[in-house]
């Protein structure tokens, strides 16, 4: 009975990590294909203009409120840390750099992958479970070329774009608290971000935007075309697609400040 | 034209074509019956090459399309139309936009000539001026016709029909009938219509093949069909839960 169970574990364990494994290996077809169709993709550009305007017009307000507050939280939080150790007139630059290196990429990519991703998948799915992508194919119009490369390529050019702006809506929220409510001067907390300003920090920033697009727009179209079996099969799709998008951000994540940080800005 | 042999095709734990052998000549309309579920719709996905079999092989024009590269599968392609079971119209896009779709994909017309060609389309399934209208307000009928119109706006030599019928009233089916007979006899377009629903086959068909368990077990002109001692044929025009064909 025991062994029985303990065998029946295991098959379970092998079957998922081979799910796993050809999970892979289609993503990896994916971005085979994309950038095989992304010169002939690129060509209909005004597909490519047209999702660039709906990802940012979905996700513009999201991306405001939670910078503004990503900004008020991080003054509140360096100022009680500050206490009495650091002197209040760094607390501009922690802002600053905290926000462009870490938190303005990481939040607008998770945001952006919930509000995007989501309706990335949703939208492929159902034309999936609709037969809309067998008619695409049926008129010779490669579903790649027509949907996966105007979404994917929209989204890495949209994030950091999106990223810069919430860089500075978040230093305006840490401005905003730090003046009304910490006590610090305006002058001052101008000072700290212009002495810790680097744009290698900027850079960095931008190229994690630059990556967390790709794994949006390629997580959602990827879920939208495995979607199968009704409404139900694009629920679940979503679903997928925001959570592996938001692992696969904080992952690489690590892995691109790993790099940046330890070998190539390390000198 | 086409020619499929030994056509067998598993999906998940059925084998839904099991040895499919079907000719259709060129110009002639083709009709597959078979139940709800018999794989009339997989077959019509592996003739234009949505689907690959797993063993046997489809000829068009004598050309082997089985294991065709996709870019040469489109060369196929586009001497085809296909009207989906549920239409399957691009709803992000208007009814102007999905008929004139595969002209503005494919060919290098100035845009008064694809909207020419768009309206003349839609005048012929008899829906004039719906250019700017979205799918999603369309009633089944409309969204059946415009995606007849959308299969023949390349000029198709073949056109596949997935259950053109289904599920519309019996004046809008007869419309839908007289569409594709009408392209038929008028253009000389190859024609393989796919329904269970008989009044069709019967109006529409210049030969019948029934598709049963996965193979073809019958083909016969109407008047064959009509009157054929085979037992299953017999049953499913009959429309009897009686005989060889398990319910
Ligand atoms: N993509 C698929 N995956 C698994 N099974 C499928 C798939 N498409 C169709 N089937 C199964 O194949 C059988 C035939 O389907 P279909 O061709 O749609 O029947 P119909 O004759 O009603 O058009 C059904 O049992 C269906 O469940
Ligand atoms: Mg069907």
């Amino acid at each position: 009975m025991q062994e029985d169970l303990a065998l029946r574990g295991a098959r379970y364990l092998r079957r998922r990590a081979f799910d796993w494994i050809a999970e892979v290996g289609r993503v990896t077809l994916l971005i085979g294909e994309l950038f095989r169709f992304l010169a002939p993709g690129l060509r209909s550009f005004g597909l490519v203009i047209q999702q660039m305007g709906s990802i940012g017009v979905g996700s513009l307000w999201l991306v405001v409120v939670v910078s503004l507050f990503t900004g008020a939280v991080a003054a509140v939080q360096a100022a009680y840390q500050f206490s009495t150790v650091v002197p209040l007139k760094f607390l501009g630059a922690v802002i600053l750099r905290s926000v462009i290196i870490e938190l303005g990429p990481v939040l607008t990519g998770l945001v952006v992958g919930g509000r995007v991703g989501a309706s990335i998948a949703a939208e492929l799915g159902t034309m999936k479970v609709t037969e809309q992508i067998d008619a695409l194919r049926a008129m010779a119009i490669h579903p790649v070329r027509y949907l996966v490369v105007p979404r994917v390529v929209a989204s890495i050019v949209m994030l950091p774009i999106m990223v810069v702006f919430a860089n500075a809506i978040a230093i305006f929220g840490g401005f905003v608290v730090a003046v009304t409510s910490i006590g610090v001067s305006a002058h001052t907390y101008v000072i700290g971000l212009k002495q810790f300003f680097y744009l290698k920090d900027l850079y960095s920033g931008l190229l994690k935007a630059f990556f967390f697009g790709g794994i949006i727009g390629t997580m959602g179209c990827h879920y939208g075309f495995a979607t199968e079996g009704g409404a139900e099969g694009v629920g679940l799709a979503t679903t997928r697609a925001v959570v592996a998008s938001c692992v696969l951000i904080l992952i690489s994540d690590y892995v691109l400040a790993h790099m940046l940080f330890r070998f190539i800005f390390a000198s | 034209m086409i020619r499929i042999r030994g056509l067998t095709k598993r999906l998940g734990t059925k084998q839904v074509l099991d040895g499919v052998d079907l000719d259709i000549g060129k110009g002639e309309s083709v009709v597959v019956m078979g139940r709800s579920g018999t794989g009339k719709s997989v077959l019509l996905k592996h003739v234009i090459g949505l689907m690959t079999p797993d063993q046997g092989s489809i000829e068009i024009d004598g050309q082997e399309i089985v294991g065709l590269k996709e870019h040469d599968l489109d060369e196929v392609r586009k001497r085809f139309g296909m009207l989906f079971q549920g239409a399957a119209l691009f709803d992000s896009l208007t009814v102007g936009e999905n008929v004139g779709l595969a002209l503005r994909e494919h060919q290098r017309l100035d845009e008064r000539e694809v909207r020419r060609r768009v309206a003349e389309r839609l005048e012929w399934v008899g829906l004039s001026g719906v250019e700017d209208m979205k799918p999603a307000s369309l009633s089944g009928g409309m969204r059946k016709r415009v995606g007849l119109a959308r299969a023949i706006a390349m000029d198709p030599q073949v056109i596949l029909y997935d259950e053109p019928t289904t599920g519309l009233d019996p004046i809008m089916a007869d419309v839908i009938d007289q569409l594709i007979r009408g392209l038929q006899r008028r253009l000389g377009v190859t024609t393989v219509v796919v329904t269970h629903d008989l009044v069709s086959a019967y109006k529409l068909a210049d030969r019948i093949a029934m598709l049963h368990d996965g193979k073809v077990v019958f083909t016969g002109t109407v008047d064959e069909t009509r009157h054929t001692q085979d037992p299953l044929v017999r049953q499913f025009v009959q429309g009897s839960s009686q005989g060889p064909i398990a319910v």
